[in-house]
């Protein structure tokens, strides 16, 4: 329970999002658009604003924006306008951003987001539209003035605004997670972060619980990452609850989260709000879709999250939520399924190793999916001797851990660390008959209904057999033995 | 060497008659000889012309000339033009070398023509006298005291005097036509799309078009032959054919039918300019055309309409212009707001001024849809009001301007007696039509225009109006005293 609950007030969030699309140009420029380069080397006339240039759209980001809207089932308009956002800053060339106003490309949609307890929530898209990015001001290094690089000057975004579905910071976050999984499946965002390919800006406000108009909102500015989207969420819900439990009045602004000292500031009010002046931009055409042209995009679609979350808990009887981990990156899901190939028979450990301590490796090491040290057959390799009973699950782990450091195949670690399971029950025999020998109290106890004392002899066994003796087995021979 | 047509020019280079090397340093002489009365240029550009004509005279005596290979010719100053100062009469861009062409450029250069300077003009096109320009109003040729009109006075005024035979223009209201029905000069504003506006700085992005000032209709048509076409820099542009205008021209006018435009021989029209017209019309008739009376109701409106719609483009394509990485910048701004307040303060003159106020106004919240919108519902009803005449008749006639030139610093201090100046030309602009302004006679000694109108594309009918009305009169032969000898 948060603590806006607790209080009886209730929480409202709406995000929207920038995801910038992974073109090779830029949306109005022949420009690149890779990350990165020297300042203001990826710019060309028209990305800074000379006098007489004309901005041309580039096809595959209308082609990018569209396939979102299917994937999100919204309605796509046939028809969508650019029009101007009239602003004067330096890292804005003409002036003005080209965006879309009041004929989006996107329409209604809307997105089934499962949350922490498996619960689904199912969050409205009001609409995505495309625009352009504007460059960077860069104040560090420079004393006494700014710098602007233009290389991001005219990036192709879609800026995709949700309902004020939310009701929690970790909804929120959830929300955004399953907007990356979407935009990274069908391969229209690198979903990069920290390079700002994926960022976003929250609406937030708080209102009693049961009422039915919305509290005056703040916008935060900047978030970056989920952490940092959960935690400006939370301090701006305390703020603003902490203003009207004192009797205050929640003020309409832009607020900046500063990540370094976790706290967010006002940038701007309602009042000194800019007045855009959004008109149609003259320079360009209205940006008109047929059926041929949405049918094909449609045909060309991967299989989306919510498909192949769906398809694992049916083919590989997985549960719910451990579906849709497996399914939040495509690559991810991916591997798993590779992983499956070598261990058909059980698909649930496949699941839990991939999920488990595969991915723990790939997080200590920062690693993502594609560039693991262990290929899907490696593990599929080690999986199918647990199936066989040469290793146990706890020897596995042990034989994970080399395999992940040289890169080795589970048979080679095996057979140098002899790790080979003790799987001759004549074998563990010898070993119980000599333990119960050596311990003849705690038989007699055993016998006389201490039943706890099983797992001393199971311990005691493992560590006459260093761990390898079959512990299915083991454990037939022991309770057999030391039946009275 | 006693020609002045283009064509004649361009048949004259072609027998070997004279150079084009010749050509343009008699255009050059020219220039720098009349530049102190008249202030046409803003830029001459001797040598780049020289280089430019020697390359043109090897193209020719290789063979590989085309029928501009030679010609000098001047350009607005509000086409980009590379390595070369690109001003659009403002002190905002009085530093500017532009670092690429307009396609316009490109196109002409291509063609072999060869460029002797830069065009004078309103400041950013905005003006219908010359007198807002950082450079010093132009002077009429027909008579020093009096406009040439504008925003291409320059372009005009230098065809008047026949520094060359053809000039590149402009027109967002009527800045081709009227200045061109002022200085007694053929004037050609293509359909809207026809012609690239790439490298062409932007003042009403909508209403913007490219076209050409030039003696007669025939280098009109053969200018705007290598002008026109499919620009993919330019998504505005349109993608269809372009026709041979040239072959156009000669076809008898027979049948063809005029309207005439009921709702510009109203009040505000002066009686000598009427009178001119109506000749023109009856020449016309003569030629075998047939004539009609055509009401466009809307019409009126256009000049309130173009007066919201113009200046709410202005306002957003002028704000590139802020000091930050080219153009004027003021000196030692204490931060990023005095920094833009006042180089653009600096930078802007008065009218430019007036029409980015007023366009931030139109566009404001609470005022968009009082002002802007309306404004584009309108502009909606003009385009249907000359959709349904053109299903009647071939081509609009009327009056270019309602007067002849007026003096220098007549209008200047009431800006909306400035704007009716472009009482007939706006219609055009605001539904995207061809439309052209050619001589038609005199005001006493002022020269009068009578202006054609045609249908979307229509420009091969509007040209070969226009020539035909030419080989039977010979008005637009006619040049100013002491100007009167074009390259003879």
């Amino acid at each position: 329970m948060s603590g806006a609950e607790q209080g009886g007030w209730e929480t409202v969030i709406g995000l929207e999002i920038h995801a910038q699309l992974a073109t090779k140009s830029k949306i109005f420029s022949g420009s690149p658009t890779q990350y990165g380069a020297e300042p203001n080397t990826q710019a060309d006339l028209v990305d800074l604003g000379y006098p007489g240039v004309l901005p041309v759209l580039n096809g595959e980001a209308v082609r990018m924006a569209v396939q979102f809207g299917l994937a999100i089932g919204a309605s796509i308009s046939r028809k969508s306008v650019f029009a101007r956002k009239n602003y004067f800053y330096p890292d804005l060339p003409k002036g003005y951003q080209i965006s879309q106003y009041e004929l989006p490309i996107v329409a209604k949609g809307e997105l089934d987001v499962m949350q922490e307890d498996g619960s689904v929530k199912r969050v409205g898209v009001t609409r995505a539209h495309l625009e352009e990015d504007a460059g960077k001001s860069v104040h560090e290094g420079h004393a006494g003035v700014s710098a602007i690089d233009l290389n991001r000057a005219g990036t192709p975004l879609i800026e995709i605004v949700s309902e004020p579905d939310m009701r929690s910071a970790k909804e929120a976050v959830a929300y955004m997670k399953k907007v990356h999984t979407l935009v990274r499946y069908l391969g229209i965002c690198d979903g990069n972060m920290q390079e700002g390919s994926f960022r976003c800006d929250a609406n937030v406000s708080v209102r009693r619980k049961g009422a039915e108009k919305l509290g005056t909102r703040a916008e935060l500015k900047n978030l970056n990452s989920f952490r940092f989207v959960e935690k400006a969420i939370n301090h701006e819900v305390e703020r603003q609850i902490e203003i009207l439990e004192s009797g205050g009045k929640v003020v309409q602004e832009t607020r900046l989260y500063d990540s370094d000292k976790d706290e967010t500031r006002s940038m701007r009010s309602k009042e000194e709000a800019n007045d855009y002046r959004y008109f149609p931009d003259p320079d360009l055409l209205p940006v008109v879709v047929d059926d041929a042209f949405l049918d094909a995009l449609r045909a060309r679609l991967p299989e989306l999250p919510d498909q192949k979350a769906a398809r694992f808990q049916q083919q590989y009887a997985l549960a719910a939520y451990d579906a849709q981990l497996l399914t939040a990156n495509r690559e991810l899901a991916a591997f798993y399924e590779a992983v499956v190939a070598a261990v058909p028979s059980d698909a649930k450990l496949a699941a839990n190793w991939v999920m488990g301590d595969f991915s723990a490796a790939l997080n200590k090491d920062g690693l993502e999916v594609t560039a693991s040290r262990l290929s899907a057959a490696q593990l599929g390799g080690l999986l199918t001797r647990i199936v066989d009973n040469t290793i146990s699950g706890k020897m596995a782990k042990e034989v994970f851990e080399v395999m992940w450091a040289e890169g080795a195949e589970a048979d080679a670690v095996i057979e140098a660390r002899g790790l080979k399971q003790i799987t001759d029950g004549g074998a563990i025999e010898k070993v119980i008959d000599e333990i119960m020998a050596a311990n003849p109290k705690q038989l007699a106890d055993y016998r006389s209904g201490k039943d706890k004392l099983f797992g001393f002899f199971v311990g005691q066994a493992m560590k006459a057999t260093a761990g390898k003796a079959n512990p299915a087995l083991l454990n037939d021979l022991l309770k057999k033995k030391l039946a009275p | 060497m006693t020609s002045r047509t283009l064509a004649e020019l361009a048949a004259g280079l072609a027998a070997r008659k004279f150079s084009a090397s010749e050509l343009a340093r008699e255009a050059l002489a020219r220039a720098e000889r009349t530049q102190p009365t008249l202030n046409a240029l803003i830029s001459i550009t001797g040598e780049a012309a020289l280089q430019a004509a020697a390359v043109a005279d090897q193209r020719l005596a290789a063979g590989e000339a085309g029928p501009l290979t030679g010609i000098p010719m001047i350009h607005k100053d509000i086409f980009c033009t590379e390595g070369v100062l690109t001003t659009c009469g403002s002190r905002m861009l009085s530093n500017f070398i532009s670092p690429y062409d307009a396609t316009v450029v490109t196109k002409l250069k291509q063609a072999g023509m060869v460029m002797i300077g830069k065009a004078n003009m309103d400041e950013f096109a905005m003006g219908s006298s010359n007198e807002t320009s950082f450079y010093g109003p132009v002077k009429n040729p027909w008579d020093v005291t009096r406009v040439p009109g504008g925003s291409s006075g320059g372009s005009a005024a230098a065809v008047a005097a026949r520094l060359t035979p053809m000039a590149t223009a402009t027109d967002t209201g009527g800045s081709i036509r009227q200045p061109a029905a002022l200085c007694g000069v053929t004037g050609f504003k293509p359909t809207y799309g026809r012609v690239s506006r790439y490298g062409m700085i932007a003042f009403a992005s909508s209403l913007d078009q490219a076209g050409v000032i030039a003696v007669s209709a025939e280098d009109a048509a053969l200018t705007l032959q290598a002008m026109a076409g499919f620009d993919p820099r330019d998504s505005t542009s349109v993608d269809v054919p372009v026709p041979d205008y040239r072959a156009a021209l000669d076809a008898p006018l027979t049948g063809m039918k005029i309207g005439i435009l009921k709702e510009s021989f109203g009040e505000g029209l002066s009686p000598a300019i009427e009178k001119r017209v109506r000749e023109a019309l009856a020449e016309l008739t003569k030629l075998g055309a047939v004539v009609k009376e055509v009401s466009l109701p809307s019409l009126p409106l256009s000049v309130p309409t173009y007066y919201v719609v113009a200046p709410a483009e202005c306002s957003s394509n002028l704000a590139r212009f802020d000091g930050v990485r080219y153009g004027h910048r003021c000196e030692n701004p204490k931060d990023l707001r005095d920094l833009y307040t006042r180089s653009r303060a600096e930078g802007f003159g008065a009218e430019v001024k007036r029409r980015i106020m007023t366009g931030t106004y139109v566009l404001s919240a609470g005022y968009y849809d009082a002002y802007y919108l309306k404004a584009q519902k309108v502009r909606a009803l003009i385009n249907d009001d000359f959709a349904r005449a053109f299903r009647e008749v071939d081509l609009l006639l009327s009056p270019t301007t309602p007067t002849a030139a007026f003096g220098l610093g007549d209008k200047t201090s009431d800006p909306i007696t400035m704007y009716l100046n472009d009482i007939y030309t706006i219609g055009a602009n605001l539904a995207g039509l061809p439309a052209l302004s050619m001589p038609c006679g005199f005001d006493g000694h002022l020269p009068v225009g009578v202006q054609l109108i045609g249908p979307h594309f229509g420009e091969a009918k509007l040209l070969n109006a226009a020539h035909r009305f030419q080989q039977a009169t010979d008005w637009h032969l006619k040049t100013p005293a002491g100007h009167a000898q074009g390259f003879a």
